[in-house]
């Protein structure tokens, strides 16, 4: 029997070219290709003068200079709204080099090419851009004020007014028997991927076609951009992912100017060109996320139900709205979490900053959506002296309440509509993982020590494997090797790991014989891209599809070779066979070439299929009507809606009360991302993204000043964790299969992350006794926070005792 | 004014004898990626803070971003591509940090891979290899490299695992 494959830990196959230096990042390609680098606006909002270029043109290197008058036709049009929405009434994107106005640091003004990055950068050095500065704003409460506008036809800021709402809130608080209201902040954070962007361009002049490698997320559709701005027809370009060296939603977006502008001057300029960002580019010129304030009031009755929540929030979108306003209507629809919610209204402002423009960050408004949700529910708890499990447990929805429709539209323009799920399940799991009953022991331990010990717990459900489709290619050559393609990118996930195992599982074929290839498009043109913990939902069931596609096709095949019927057949090995009956077999590579009827005999097996090799049916056509040559077969997977994940975590927090250093003693994680295909790798996904909650919590920000200065622009001073800030994670599964495709799965990727903020700031709350109200804290915020006399204090509530 | 004088380099990369004629202010890390061609070697930050550059001068981890490639000559350098050893069949045996990455799943995008491996092979060659790895010699090894996927648990595993593999191949 084949080996089991589904749901095992299968080393990965991506492994061995990237730990012996053979893995091809985009900044590995291309050697002796012309470097372009970018001069860069130095202020937050700014007109441009004059741009003066004299002293770069005798740098000996220079190649080209462009500058916004160099471009031409749809390249001198705005960027596209990639994603548009009623809602998003005043849609801003820039130009792929600025015009007249640039709106944040880090803009990009001027590229020059050169012979080596190193005289690119000494060309750019001498470019002067005179510019006249403009008022700057920073931070959602100074866009809201407006007293400057960042668009000078946008006076309110106001790029989108997101509002949904699923009852009459008013009324429905107004009844309530208890209600509170509360202000909370979450800052600015990033993906960070270790590998900045990259973009590798090469004009082939004698054909007219461009072949261009990027670091992205989202291949097909850098590539449909780049025909459209670039005007060249479809089938001239081709777009490879190449190795990319970590996305988290950053390279999603598309097309960077860089995009569009590397490939457009290998064409100008008939020569390979190639643009490797560097860090600091990657701080001031890519994409940040997660800043918003957010006042909540919600209604509740004396047992801790809720019965209406009403969230008015702000959102700060960077300068432009490339990504349109997916972050906050994440946050606005993923809010409610596992939470059975009567009445709900949401209204989230999203307002230009002169900043780095904001779209997502693994989580994707989730962790916001999160904050507001699980601090409503300790709020809720310390309000009635309840143990915030129990409030968590009363407000549950319930297992026989699927599907769930939460009657939201979500980010897909679908029903938030639950699939399956099982919170309950979830927050039992964490309250034995993590001992939560034992909290009270342990703060009294931790004292013993002179600690101040604290938990913390936060729930999520995770809209995951949003549509519109993927798909898949499986096809088995003649050698008996299985090739399969997606046109979805990888950036880490292991893709070429699970889909091989889902191949193999689903054809009985041995894992070793599968290859997989993603973000190709001279293998696969159409797709959407990976991001919203897709990849396995969407790409997973189109390979499965596409790879029961060729099964079938095997099956027919053989079933006429073997004179067998195609019910008695099975596929094992490689070998198909008549069950029960050894000897009775063909193997798939002979079906392969069978498959394909032959006039030349190229090799030895193509012998095999030639039109004299053996007796045939005279009264049928080589190929059968509607059938084709090839063992291969194609499928996609379109979803009618999202499936949605889910999980729960823990955190506990001891606090040193002489310095305020706030350590992460124990993490606790139970998730349910529906039937796993390899446990190893999800794991490894949940691991990754508690180490980014985190961060998020308690490390890293984007540090503006009021000039719209990032000051903290460099691994020196923005704080990422290092092994030792990151506690170690214990993980319990729960797998409750998503109805809705057909290999039960749900995504997995984001969710570590998502929690991560919530429940260390209720762990940190439960160690002090004060507020918390702006996430991430320091420990110099957290000392100032405890000896503020003014800051609110937070009644002790029981922890672990069913009240 | 911008002044570009130019050096010849003698450098042992990977025990190969090469000869590189380079700009003084050329860094090692382009010398070794642009000029030899050796893209193993990944550059994450070019501060010197992540550590994904990492390779050995003369045996001891140096980052290669904050190096210029004039201040190797004379001296042996190894980067990742040097770091499992032929084994005269034309295949290769790998080092058992690599053997103990692929096996504990320590890596995700694999980027900054190349740098922990470095430190990692150099941190335990330095070690007693007769003792058992302890915590803190493992967060020592570990403790200077960022990595964004992982989160470091499988790291360390690797970490602990590779030790373990270097014990039993020195017994």
């Amino acid at each position: 029997m084949t080996t089991k494959l589904m749901g095992e830990p299968v080393r990965r196959r991506e492994d061995l070219r990237l730990i012996t230096g053979r893995g091809r990042y985009t900044d590995d390609i291309g050697h002796g290709a012309a470097a372009a680098a970018f001069v860069r606006s130095p202020y937050a909002h700014a007109r441009i003068l004059g741009i003066d270029v004299d002293a770069a043109l005798d740098v000996e290197g220079v190649i080209a200079i462009y500058t916004y008058e160099d471009l031409v036709g749809p390249m001198a049009e705005p960027l596209p709204v990639l994603i548009p929405h009623p809602q998003l009434t005043a849609p801003r994107t820039g130009f792929p080099l600025a015009r007249d106005v640039v709106q944040h640091v880090g803009e990009a003004v001027v590229m020059v090419v050169a012979t080596d990055r190193y005289v690119a950068e000494d060309v750019c050095d001498r470019i002067t851009v005179s510019y006249e500065e403009l008022p700057v704003v920073v931070g959602v409460d100074a866009a809201r004020a407006a007293a400057h506008a960042v668009h000078e036809d946008v006076p309110d800021n106001v790029a989108a007014r997101h509002h949904q709402e699923t009852g009459d809130v008013e009324a429905a608080l107004a009844a309530s028997a208890r209600t509170l209201s509360f202000t909370q902040y979450i800052e600015r954070s990033a993906c960070m991927p270790m590998e900045g962007k990259g973009v590798h361009a090469v004009w082939n002049h004698d054909d007219s076609s461009l072949r261009v490698h990027t670091s992205t997320q989202a291949s097909t559709s850098v590539r449909a951009a780049i025909a459209a701005k670039l005007q060249l027809s479809l089938e001239k370009v081709e777009v490879i992912a190449p190795d990319v060296g970590g996305g988290f939603g950053v390279k999603i977006v598309h097309p960077w100017p860089e995009e569009l502008l590397v490939p457009m001057a290998a064409i100008a300029l008939g020569q390979p060109v190639h643009w490797a960002e560097d860090r600091r580019e990657h701080f001031i010129s890519s994409a940040h996320e997660r800043e918003q304030r957010q006042e909540i009031t919600v209604g509740y009755d004396d047992e801790g139900r809720v019965t209406a929540l009403d969230v008015r929030a702000w959102h700060d979108n960077g300068a432009y709205t490339p990504y349109g306003i997916i972050v906050p209507i994440v946050t606005a629809t993923q809010l409610v979490g596992p939470y059975a919610v009567p009445v709900y209204r949401v209204r989230i402002d999203s307002v230009y900053t002169n900043t780095v423009i904001v779209t997502p960050y693994r989580g994707a408004g989730r962790p916001q959506g999160c904050y507001a949700m699980e601090r409503t529910m300790d709020r809720i708890a310390q309000d009635l002296g309840l143990d915030r499990a129990e409030v968590r447990r009363r407000n549950l929805i319930q297992p026989d309440q699927f599907p769930y429709d939460h009657h939201l539209t979500f980010q897909d323009g679908r029903p938030v509509i639950y699939d399956s799920g099982n919170y309950e399940g979830l927050l039992d799991k964490l309250v034995a993982l993590v001992g939560w009953d034992r909290a009270e022991e342990r703060r009294a331990e931790a004292a013993s020590r002179g600690k101040q010990l604290g938990i913390g717990m936060a729930m999520y459900v995770e809209g995951t494997g949003p549509g519109p489709y993927e798909g898949g290619h499986v096809q088995v050559l003649g050698s008996g090797k299985v090739l399969v393609s997606t046109g979805l990118t990888s950036q880490g996930q292991g893709h070429e790991t699970a889909f091989a195992q889902i191949v193999a599982h689903e054809l009985g074929v041995p894992i070793e014989d599968v290859e997989v290839t993603t973000g190709d498009t001279r293998r696969f043109g159409y797709a959407v891209g990976t991001f919203a913990s897709r990849a396995a939902v969407m790409s997973g069931n189109a390979i499965a599809l596409a790879a029961r596609g060729v099964r079938a096709k095997a099956l027919r095949i053989a079933a006429d070779v073997l004179e067998a019927d195609v019910d008695d057949l099975e596929i094992d090995e490689g070998l198909v066979q008549v069950k029960g009956t050894p000897g009775a077999s063909i193997p798939l590579r002979t079906v392969a070439v069978l498959s394909n009827p032959l006039r030349y005999a190229f090799d030895e097996a193509a012998r095999q299929a030639t039109q004299f090799a053996g007796p045939g049916d005279d009264s049928k056509p080589p190929v059968a009507v509607g059938d084709a040559p090839g063992l291969e077969h194609v499928d996609y997977y379109s979803p009618i809606r999202s499936t949605f994940a889910s999980g729960a975590h823990a955190a506990v927090v001891e606090i040193d009360p002489t310095t305020w250093e706030i350590d992460v003693v124990d993490y606790a994680v139970v998730h349910d991302c529906g039937n796993i295909i390899n446990p190893m790798i999800v794991e490894g996904q949940v691991h990754g993204g508690v180490a980014q909650g985190v961060g998020g919590a308690l490390y890293e920000r984007m540090a503006y000043d009021g000039d719209g200065q990032l000051q903290n622009a460099s691994f020196m001073d923005f704080l990422m964790p290092y092994a030792s800030e990151v506690p170690d994670v214990v993980i319990d599964h729960q797998e409750t299969p998503s109805p809705l495709n057909p290999l039960g799965l749900k995504g997995a990727g984001e969710a570590g992350v998502i929690p991560g903020t919530a429940c260390i700031a209720s762990a940190i709350e439960d160690a002090v006794g004060r507020r918390i109200a702006a996430m991430p804290i320091s420990p110099t915020e957290l000392y100032d926070l405890v000896r503020n006399p003014d800051a609110e204090r937070v009644p002790a509530a029981p922890t672990g005792v069913p009240a | 004014m911008i002044v570009s004088t130019e050096r010849t380099i003698s450098v042992t990369v990977n025990g190969v004898p090469r000869e590189t004629t380079v700009p003084a202010r050329r860094l090692l890390s382009d010398a070794l990626r642009h000029d030899l061609q050796l893209t193993g070697t990944h550059v994450g930050c070019e501060h010197g803070v992540c550590g994904a550059c990492t390779v050995l001068v003369d045996g001891t981890p140096v980052r290669s971003c904050l190096v210029l490639a004039v201040q190797v000559d004379g001296k042996a350098v190894t980067t990742v591509e040097g770091l499992a050893r032929d084994d005269g069949r034309g295949g290769e045996i790998l080092h058992p940090v690599q053997e103990a990455f692929r096996e504990c799943h320590a890596l995700q995008c694999g980027f900054c891979t190349p740098g922990f491996l470095m430190t990692m092979a150099a941190g335990l060659e330095a070690r007693d290899r007769s003792t058992d790895i302890t915590e803190d010699e493992v967060d020592e090894i570990v403790g200077g490299n960022l990595c964004r996927c992982t989160g470091y648990a499988n790291i360390k595993k690797a970490c602990r695992h590779a030790a373990g593999l270097m014990k039993e191949a020195a017994e």
